[in-house]
């Protein structure tokens, strides 16, 4: 048989059954659809995330304590936190470097009748330079408010959409947590990115923060920002050793803080992110398996259907291997078609997604020829079966057959 | 009998005992099922027919005589015995030889015709071809000539639900012979046809042996029909009862 009319053969048969061609090819759809969709999404993620990451600049260094080291007794703990003693001393010993010391803690925000859980950031007025978030309304923090740690707060435009709606929100009094504090100012609006909405904070004063709400000096997260390009690395070192020596830990010793640059940020971030496209793709994978456990059935049914065509087929003269070509290009075609439609759906749908949430479109080439061959994978794989059962028939028996 | 008056073939004229025999069986069994449940099919059944015979097979339900057919057309396996088809010892072919065999030297008329739903008459006369991996034009134009032969060249398109009994069985007969096979196997052609058309396919199958030369094995349970042919084999519980001209062995 020539392999044109086994493939001709083969679409007639699906043609025949529209409807139940459909919905066999439905679950292949779905399968390469999501697989499709997923891996593409996460991608997507990555690169707004990326993109946002690279826009705050390679010079900026985030330095935190790490969140578990080996204690007494082998115990793992969180490392302690800085105190504005580090602070200053880095500011000391460390020249040509803007540093912005954070404290935050997340608390309960109440304006008139609207209440909500924010993240509050107390800073210093370097802040709005080193991560590049400016005020643009009021003012930023005065000398008074920092050294005394005055009830005074910035709002994130997110916050000022949520809790004021359109009353002006300079001046006025926001509860945070027990405290009134009065808005002096709002931050630009940065633009939700990655999930993540950077606009949806309030800073206050770093002393206003330990003082009022976290009820300790400790200090968080502390950025650096290398004022000269290229410089950031000697700064990371510098900073290193002194946070060691401060720390006191010695020379074998691990550190008990981590000082991160964008670069690190990325690396990480591209881990996480793999991770994810690895397990959002193995759940999809699983619908593909079933797409084809649905092929492997109807083309089951199918075979015990057609079992008298079967038999005159065989009676006036195909071989066993022409049944079971047959039947198994019919399985392909069904799953090559599933997979151009699963393609087409995924596309659309990371599509849809990326638009609705303001990601970047990313379509990778090799993710589409991924899915697709997987899609024809699935036709062979789950079509061999069917198509061995209906090779196998005896000439007599599959002609009775009624 | 009318029908056999309007038959104007002479056997011994087309038939000289010399033709070779395409078609030999000795001791053959034909058993279903094993130790006291077993049913012989096929009791010792020893057969030959020379090429251009046109042999009837008749009996009772059960007596063995589709089990033949089914054992000559190669579409069972016996169980002992030899069946020698064009001096080929057929127990030693494999099922792909059988399949080629089947497709080159046999062609099939079932009882329900057996054409293929919603596929046009020309398309089913094509099928054997396609398994032969004739060109789709080469085939088309003999798909067409065996239509011509059994005179439906005009409902070549037409799709067997809209074909009638007579017509569907004619086209199963276009089917069968387009590949020029010398044996020609039917199982109860008639079977569901009117005694009208019925006769037109015996004047099919007569024509067909006197101007081919091919050689017909045809199991009816009909005597009218079993008349048509120059030799009916009689089976009563696997056995041969009878072989001999009609209008010996159908007294």
């Amino acid at each position: 048989m020539n392999p044109l009319d086994t493939l001709l053969m083969a679409s007639q048969a699906i043609a025949r059954n529209k409807m139940r061609s459909f919905l066999t090819m439905l679950g292949v759809i779905i399968g390469v659809g999501s697989v499709i969709a997923m891996v593409h999404l996460a991608q997507s993620a990555t690169r707004s995330v990326t993109d946002q990451i690279s826009s705050i600049g390679s010079n900026l260094l985030f330095v935190s304590p790490s969140f578990s080291v080996r204690g007494a007794g082998g115990v793992r703990r969180p490392a302690p936190a800085f105190d504005m003693n580090d602070v200053e001393a880095m500011r000391r010993e460390i020249p040509g470097v803007t540093i912005a010391p954070t404290a935050s803690q997340t608390a309960t925000v109440i304006h008139g009748s609207i209440n909500d859980e924010i993240n509050i950031e107390g800073t210093t007025n370097e802040y709005f330079s080193v991560r590049n978030h400016p005020v643009v309304r009021g003012r930023e923090f005065d000398e008074n408010e920092l050294l005394g740690g005055a009830a005074v707060c910035i709002l994130g435009q997110t916050v000022v959409d949520e809790m004021y709606e359109h009353q002006e929100p300079l001046g006025s009094l926001l509860r945070i947590d027990r405290t009134a504090c009065r808005v002096i100012g709002v931050l630009e609006k940065k633009g939700l990115s990655g999930g993540q909405d950077p606009d949806h904070i309030i800073l206050m004063p770093i002393k206003s923060v330990q003082r009022r709400l976290a009820g300790s000096l400790d200090v968080r997260t502390i950025y650096v920002s290398a004022l000269q390009d290229g410089t950031s690395s000697r700064v990371k070192g510098d900073i290193e050793s002194l946070l060691r020596q401060r720390r006191r830990i010695k020379s074998p010793m691990d550190d008990d803080f981590r000082v991160r640059d964008t670069q690190d940020i990325l690396d990480a971030l591209a881990e996480t992110t793999a991770t994810m496209s690895l397990l959002l793709g193995g759940i999809a994978a699983v619908s593909l398996l079933v797409g084809g456990i649905g092929i492997m059935n109807i083309m089951l049914v199918s075979v015990t259907e057609r079992t008298r065509e079967i038999g005159i087929r065989l009676a006036i003269g195909a071989r066993s291997r022409d049944v079971l070509t047959q039947f198994l290009v019919e399985s392909i075609v069904l799953a090559t078609f599933g997979g151009v439609l699963g393609v087409a759906l995924g596309l659309g749908g990371t599509w849809l997604m990326t638009s609705q949430f303001g990601m970047p479109f990313v379509m990778s080439v090799g993710v589409l020829l991924l899915g697709f061959g997987f899609a024809i994978c699935i036709g062979v794989i789950f079509g061999i079966l069917p198509a061995r059962k209906a090779a196998r028939l005896n000439p007599i028996d599959a002609l009775r057959h009624e | 009998m009318s029908i056999q008056a309007t038959s104007s073939i002479d056997p011994s004229g087309l038939h000289p005992q010399r033709a070779p025999a395409i078609i030999r069986m000795r001791d053959v069994y034909k058993i279903y099922g094993k130790g006291p449940t077993e049913v012989r099919a096929l009791d010792g059944v020893n057969l030959t027919i020379r090429a251009g015979e046109f042999v009837a097979v008749m009996g009772p339900s059960g007596s063995g005589k589709s089990s033949s057919l089914n054992l000559l057309g190669c579409l069972d396996v016996l169980t002992a015995g030899e069946y020698w088809f064009h001096g080929i010892n057929v127990a030693t072919l494999s099922r792909d030889e059988l399949a080629l065999l089947r497709l080159k030297f046999m062609g099939f008329v079932f009882q329900s015709y057996n054409l293929l739903p919603r596929t046009s008459a020309v398309a089913n006369v094509e099928l054997p071809l396609v398994y032969e991996g004739m060109s789709r034009r080469q085939r088309r134009e003999m798909a067409r000539a065996a239509l011509r032969i059994v005179g439906l060249e005009h409902r070549e398109n037409a799709t067997p639900n809209q074909l009638s009994g007579g017509q569907q069985q004619r086209v199963a007969i276009a089917r069968a012979l387009v590949t020029s096979p010398p044996v020609l196997l039917a199982d109860e052609p008639t079977g569901n046809l009117d005694t009208q058309t019925a006769e037109e396919i015996m004047n099919q199958f007569v024509s067909l042996r006197s101007q081919r030369n091919i050689t017909i094995v045809m199991v009816t349970h009909e005597p009218e029909i079993a008349a048509w042919a120059d030799r009916v084999l009689y089976f009563v519980d696997g056995k041969i009862e009878a072989d001999g001209p009609p209008a010996e062995v159908l007294k």
